[in-house]
């Protein structure tokens, strides 16, 4: 009901503003409007106020910004909170080693960096305007973008290359939302006036698009989940508890649980206290530490949960539901030209029919993969970066992050990741990680446009004030994505023998008695002491027979 | 002293003697799936049959032990040295020579000295080591706290899988046995029937035919 009122709604004002639309002129490519189904039903709001009719949203407001400042004049601390939220400063130090991590700083297998690629990059800062990550993010409260997760109109964008600002009228020809749709014009009030609480789409823009497309990065967080079967997302899914992101990461002052950088890794308290706030996005946290019933096996595999991670069995493979992830990319290649022009190969074929780049002349070489199964490694919670004045050895192949954790260690348990296999530029006299410029269309260094990584990394390099030898090259790097969404119903969790198994999943996992993976020596001791008993049987016996020329041994009578 | 057909297996004795046949020979096929050593079932399956199995044979050998003290029939499987010699040599020699069975059985002392020694040897080392180990096994959730290298899991897993091959060996060498002297169905029956040929003096067939005449066959 809702929905279909909702759909009316929006194509009356598309036909009464007269705006260009599809039934109407026919011109596609001209101007797009919002994309159909885009608009998701906001959860069935509890709230007091309805935004539509606050008097300060009814104005034809002419920047993001302008509405973020209409927002401030109720919402009086929202900007302070968000400002020092990690979705702003993209700025992250680790405790412990002191190591300053944030999207800011590290250098990763996908796009490399954000600095010299702003515009581009910071198109999904949760702003307008952070066009040089050397500087903090900015500090005028309006250029906070509330939209970008509390629009629910549907028809909110941020383009693809104006630092975080959305395609407003005129929309230049080309241009790209962060998701890669062809961009079209926004309206402001109307995605003013429909904010609530965050959707899966609001979250989903940036979080799905991560590395340049949908579920480039992570491998567990993709465009299919906006209406997931259960199979794909057992949370997720109408057919299931309909969870929005914020079921689980549920956020206090702006602040958002669950973070990449410092993960719960062993959440050993469970289910909280009665009327406390859940402050933590782990599965424990609804489920308990014991999760599973009290019968035989329910109480064997609540042991488990000690050391295993609940997402090892109950994600069996990521990138399910029909959305590949990039499990390859090999900027070395980048560069080639045809005739002269750059050229792409599509050598992916996705499960729904969509062709996907294997090669582009602007990114290399890629590879893709749906239905991955994980790789798995104890894990504290604590991932040490290789960043960019991390010493390297070329020599082998470089984890641009190590997970941390042992078997030894209380907190570790076994958790999957996605392994992505980088090959990326470094300077082969300082042995570091490089910066690269990709992105910046008019100027004579960026790669995107020039196709030579010794301007591209010379001219990122003076950007950041880095040192650098002029003499670069290519390495081999892999990188870990924790995976902990598309949680499969219960039915498809792992089976036992998937690792309990000669070359089960945890073969490569060190050190942990695991009956059923091979023979032990408890084992070939008793193997050997009852192969005696039955030779020693079987001697006694054919002496008998022998002796006693076939007859019974013994026998009398 | 004359042999007789006496009752020597009560009811109990022989469904406590077939219930644990069926449950070792279920605890050896699911302990080597869990193990590893065949795939014949499905590893969940084994583990929960295995579980519910031991369980099963930890009750039962409660009631079992129980029994044994309040009957007195624990006196069977006192070690004696009279006649272990005669019986250890007619295994290594007399069997082979056509020789007969050193021993006789009586009334208090239905197992030849080799037997009742066998038998105490695996109430007191083999079972105890299957459960205790069993059990702390089982228990891995309540100390695995205290064991976080896994050094313990190990140990606590190999004790208890070479004490169940050593349960396998001894039903490999009881049931050879019975091949022997009087031969398989021979010595079988009597666990079935309750029934074996038994010395009695005549004071104790006297007794029997007075008193428990039901245990005596005519």
């Amino acid at each position: 009901m809702r929905i279909s009122k909702r759909r009316i709604a929006l194509i009356l004002a598309a036909a009464l503003a007269g705006g260009p639309c599809l039934g109407q002129s026919g011109e596609e490519t001209a101007a797009p409007t919002s994309p159909p189904g885009a608009a998701q039903s906001p959860m069935a709001s509890a709230s007091t106020a309805d935004h539509s009719k606050f008097k300060i949203l009814q104005q034809s407001f002419a920047s993001g910004p302008e509405v973020t400042a209409a927002c401030l004049s109720c919402h009086t601390e929202a900007s302070d909170q968000v400002m020092h939220s990690l979705h702003w400063t993209w700025d992250y130090t680790q405790p412990g080693t002191g190591t300053r991590l944030g999207k800011a700083s590290v250098i990763n297998s996908f796009c490399g960096n954000v600095a010299a690629n702003e515009q581009r990059c910071t198109s999904c800062h949760a702003g307008y305007g952070w066009d040089d990550v050397r500087e903090p993010a900015p500090t005028n409260p309006a250029q906070v973008d509330c939209l970008a997760c509390h629009d629910r109109s549907g028809q909110y964008a941020k383009a693809d290359n104006l630092a975080g600002h959305p395609p407003l009228d005129p929309v230049p020809a080309d241009a790209k939302t962060i998701t890669g749709a062809d961009a079209w014009p926004v309206d402001l009030a109307r995605a003013a006036q429909s904010v609530g609480p965050p959707g899966r789409d609001n979250c989903g823009n940036c979080h799905f698009n991560g590395g340049g497309g949908d579920n480039v990065k992570h491998g567990d967080l993709s465009s299919a989940l906006l209406a997931p079967s259960r199979a794909t997302d057992v949370h997720m899914s109408a057919d299931g508890p309909n969870f929005t992101c914020d079921t689980c990461h549920v956020s206090d002052r702006h602040k958002v649980a669950g973070s990449r950088y410092d993960v719960l890794a062993h959440d050993a308290r469970g289910l909280p206290d009665p009327g406390m706030r859940r402050d933590v996005a782990t599965c424990e946290s609804c489920h308990s530490a014991k999760p599973h019933k009290p019968t035989l096996i329910g109480l064997k595999l609540n042991d488990h949960a000690d050391r295993i991670a609940c997402q090892t069995c109950h994600i069996p493979e990521f990138a399910r539901g029909g959305v590949a992830t990039k499990t390859v990319w090999d900027w070395s290649t980048a560069g080639r030209l045809k005739d002269g022009k750059p050229y792409s190969i599509d050598g992916f074929t996705q499960s729904d029919g969509e062709a996907l780049h294997t090669y582009l002349s602007t990114k290399g070489d890629f590879d893709w993969a749906e239905n991955v199964v994980p790789v798995y490694a104890w894990f504290n919670g604590q991932v040490r970066y290789t960043t960019a004045d991390t010493t390297i050895d070329p020599s082998a192949v470089v984890e641009i992050n190590s997970v941390q954790g042992a078997r030894e260690d209380p907190a570790s348990r076994i958790w999957p990741f996605k392994r992505m296999e980088g090959r990326q530029a470094y300077d082969t006299v300082l042995n570091r990680l490089v910066h690269t410029q990709v992105w910046g269309p008019k100027t004579e260094t960026a790669f995107w446009t020039n196709f030579d990584w010794g301007k591209s990394i010379q001219a990122a390099m003076d950007y950041v004030g880095a040192e650098y030898s002029g003499q670069f090259g290519f390495v081999d790097t892999h990188m870990y994505w924790p995976i902990t969404h598309m949680v499969a119903p219960a039915a498809d969790a792992l089976d036992c023998q998937s690792c309990h198994a000669p070359d089960g999943r945890l073969a490569d996992v060190a050190g942990i008695y695991m009956p059923g993976t091979g023979t032990p020596l408890g084992g070939r001791i008793g193997l050997a002491l009852l192969l005696a008993a039955l030779a020693g049987v079987g001697v006694h016996g054919a002496l008998r027979l022998i002796r006693r020329e076939g007859g019974k041994g013994g026998h009398h009578g | 002293m004359a042999e007789r057909l006496v009752k020597v297996y009560s009811v109990f004795n022989r469904v406590w003697h077939w219930s644990q046949v069926a449950s070792i020979f279920i605890l050896l096929f699911t302990g080597l799936r869990v193990m590893g050593l065949h795939t014949l079932i499905p590893f969940k399956a084994a583990v929960v049959v295995h579980t519910a199995a031991a369980l099963a044979l930890l009750l039962l050998w409660a009631f079992a032990t129980f029994w044994l003290f309040t009957t007195g029939a624990w006196r069977q499987f006192i070690p004696t040295r009279t006649g272990l010699r005669a019986v250890l040599r007619f295994y290594a020699w007399g069997v082979f020579r056509g020789e007969e069975h050193p021993y006789q059985k009586r009334l208090r002392r239905r197992h030849n000295p080799l037997q009742a020694v066998s038998y105490l040897a695996l109430k007191l080392v083999l079972f105890p080591a299957i459960w205790s180990t069993g059990i702390v096994y089982l228990l891995h959730g309540v100390w695995m706290h205290l064991d976080p290298g896994g050094q313990g899991l190990w140990l606590v897993a190999n004790l208890h899988v070479l004490a169940g091959f050593a349960i396998a060996a001894f039903v490999v060498v009881h049931v050879y046995l019975l091949t022997i002297g009087h031969g398989f169905r021979e010595h079988v029956r009597p666990m079935i029937t309750g029934f074996e040929k038994v010395a009695l003096t005549p004071e104790q067939e006297a007794y029997l035919r007075a008193d428990e005449p039901g245990r005596l066959k005519p």
